[in-house]
Formats: structure tokens, C-alpha cells, sequence
């Protein structure tokens, strides 16, 4: 089939993110059965929630307090998964499919696929660039974070190598290409204080949980707003090789 | 709550979630506030989350070796390093200051 050259530079795009994304899922992979979980439940948690940062932020909660910060994880997987339902709010009259697409455009609709659809040119440009990348990422995100799960078994307590301090670094890298005006640093300055000042006082997770409020006041006054038009819903798509969330 | 349960609960969250956006009508996205403080939610869960995983242990916060290789994560990232290539780096760092203290 004869495609458009808007068409081969969605796909060439798709492959470029892709591929760099989905190397990420060793990382996962790696963490997550460091973090106390089997082979399955890491996998499950890929093939599944395929979105990085909320499955990072499981991870993260569940091995410093265990099962039972059983909710403060879903809580926080869930807040940081509000950010897709945004894409999919930008894709759904581009991709503009029925149903069972519809359900798959779903479960893709991440950072990196909406990035690289919303950076395209034409209307079948957009289709191509979101389709390819999100089928890109979701086998190769999948297929890294089994190869992940396995070498992280292998290894046995991996903390004393220094992949806790792997997993700090993971969610720097996912918040570093949104630090790039005044409101979201202060934000995460002021976030990162909160949760450190409450950590002594209250269970795992939750402290992590209230410093999202400091979001949610910001972002309702308007506090540090940038100049132009603020609230930007499509994400960068230079954000694509800086983490999968 | 066992440990399947937390994980098939928090991912049917986060997939509805990503369903809801193709059900809701697209004029929602011309209010400036939900996407502003949405896109701020995402920023300030990452750097909390980021500060706990440095920073504490368990309910105490301690200073240890994680310091030193987040700040070699945050270098590396500045200079644009790729994210997997960062992720090593920090371990590694980590790993030698255990290994030599």
C-alpha cells in the first residue's frame, strides 16, 4: 500500500519515541519485582495500565509501605492517570472510531502517542503517528518489562546495588521535560517539601497523595501562571523521549 | 488488600480514566482550569513522589547514598543523557558510595 510522506514521517516519528520508550521497561520491570512483586502481577501491570507513571507510582508506594498502602497506591495511579483522560479528550475526534477501536485507542492513549499524533501535519498523519507508536510502545513497553522482571529476580536484593536510588532517578525522569515554566516548578518544588515534611507523620503513600492538593490550589488560582495562554492539554512531544507516564 | 487486588484495581482506575476522555464531550477541554490542574497533578505526584523515594525510609526520613545519585540524575538529565542510560548511572552511583562506605 502506497503511503503519503506525511504518513512515512508519522511512522518514522513513531519509531524514534517508540523504540527509546520502550527500552524504559526494563527499568520497570527491574523495580517492580524489587519492590515485592512476582513475575505476573509486573507483567499484568504493563500489559494492563500501560501508562509508566502511574505504574511507577505503584512500585514506588507499594514497596515502601507494602500491601497496605494498598489505596494510596490505586489513589495515586489513578490522579496521575486523569492526565490520559485530557489526550483522550484531544484524540477522540481525530481517531473518531467505533467501538472495539475505540476501546483500543483507549488503553494507548498515553504521553508519547498523543505527542506524536498531535505533532503530525494532516488528519491521517495524526491516525498513522498515534496508532503506530502506541502499537510500537505497547509491545516493546511489554516485552522490556518481562525482560526486566526476569534479571531483577535474578539478581535478589537489588536495593544494596542501588536500584532504589534507580527508581528515585525513574520519576525525576518523568518530571524533568514538564519543569520547563515557573507554575509546574514551584508546583513540584512545593510538592516535593510537602511530601517530605509529612512523610514522619503519616502512613506511606499518603503523604504523596496531599501533595497533589498543592496542585489543585495552584492550579484553580492560577499562582506563577505563564504569560500566554495557560493550561496547555497536548503534551510536548520533545516530552517523548523523556519518560513514558 | 492483597497485592493482585491493589494492582487489577488501580489499573481498571487508570483505563477508565483514559476511556472516560472518549465518552465526555470535547467542550470540556476549552475550560482552561481542569487541564491546568491536571497537568499540575501529574507534576506534583512525579517531584513527591521523587523526594519519598530519596528521602525516606519507611515512615523516617534518612540521607544516604540516594542523594549523591539522584543529584548525578538530575546532571545527567540536564545534559540531555537518554533516560535508561540516567536510570544505570544513578544505580551505579548508589552502588560504589554503599560499596566504599
Amino acid at each position: 500500500m502506497a503511503r503519503s510522506p506525511e504518513a512515512m514521517e508519522a511512522i518514522r516519528a513513531s519509531f524514534g519515541v517508540g523504540l527509546a520508550v520502550a527500552a524504559y521497561g526494563v527499568s520497570f520491570g527491574a523495580l517492580a519485582v524489587t519492590a515485592g512483586l512476582d513475575i505476573w502481577q509486573t507483567c499484568v501491570l504493563s500489559l494492563l495500565m500501560f501508562s509508566g507513571g502511574s505504574q511507577f507510582a505503584v512500585i514506588g508506594i507499594l514497596a515502601s509501605g507494602g500491601a497496605a498502602a494498598g489505596p494510596a497506591a490505586i489513589a495515586s495511579a489513578a490522579l496521575l492517570g486523569t492526565r490520559n483522560s485530557l489526550y483522550a479528550i484531544t484524540m477522540a475526534p481525530i481517531l473518531a472510531e467505533n467501538w472495539p477501536r475505540k476501546l483500543l485507542a483507549a488503553h494507548w492513549t498515553i504521553d508519547e502517542s498523543t505527542a506524536v499524533a498531535m505533532a503530525q501535519s494532516t488528519l491521517p498523519a495524526k491516525r498513522t503517528g498515534f496508532w503506530w507508536t502506541g502499537s510500537i510502545i505497547f509491545i516493546g513497553w511489554n516485552l522490556t518489562t518481562l525482560v526486566g522482571a526476569l534479571l531483577g529476580d535474578l539478581i535478589g536484593d537489588v536495593s544494596q546495588y542501588g536500584l532504589d536510588a534507580a527508581a528515585a532517578a525513574a520519576f525525576l525522569g518523568l518530571l524533568w521535560p514538564r519543569l520547563k515554566q515557573l507554575q509546574p516548578i514551584v508546583v513540584a518544588v512545593a510538592a516535593a517539601v510537602v511530601a517530605t515534611l509529612l512523610t514522619p507523620a503519616l502512613p506511606a503513600g499518603v503523604p504523596v497523595l496531599l501533595a497533589a492538593l498543592v496542585a489543585v490550589i495552584v492550579g484553580i488560582a492560577n499562582w506563577f501562571a505563564p504569560r500566554d495562554r495557560a493550561g496547555e492539554t497536548s503534551p510536548d512531544p520533545s516530552a517523548g523521549t523523556g519518560g513514558i507516564s | 488488600m492483597t497485592v493482585w487486588q491493589i494492582i487489577l484495581v488501580a489499573s481498571i482506575a487508570v483505563l477508565a480514566l483514559k476511556l472516560l476522555g472518549y465518552l465526555v464531550p470535547p467542550s470540556i477541554i476549552e475550560k482552561p482550569t481542569p487541564a491546568r490542574v491536571a497537568n499540575l497533578l501529574t507534576v506534583a505526584l512525579l517531584s513527591a513522589l521523587v523526594a519519598v523515594q530519596t528521602l525516606a525510609v519507611g515512615q523516617s526520613i534518612q540521607l544516604d547514598a540516594r542523594v549523591p545519585a539522584l543529584l548525578v540524575a538530575a546532571g545527567l538529565f540536564a545534559l540531555r543523557v537518554p533516560f535508561i542510560v540516567v536510570i544505570i548511572a544513578a544505580a551505579a552511583t548508589a552502588a560504589l558510595i554503599r560499596l566504599v562506605t
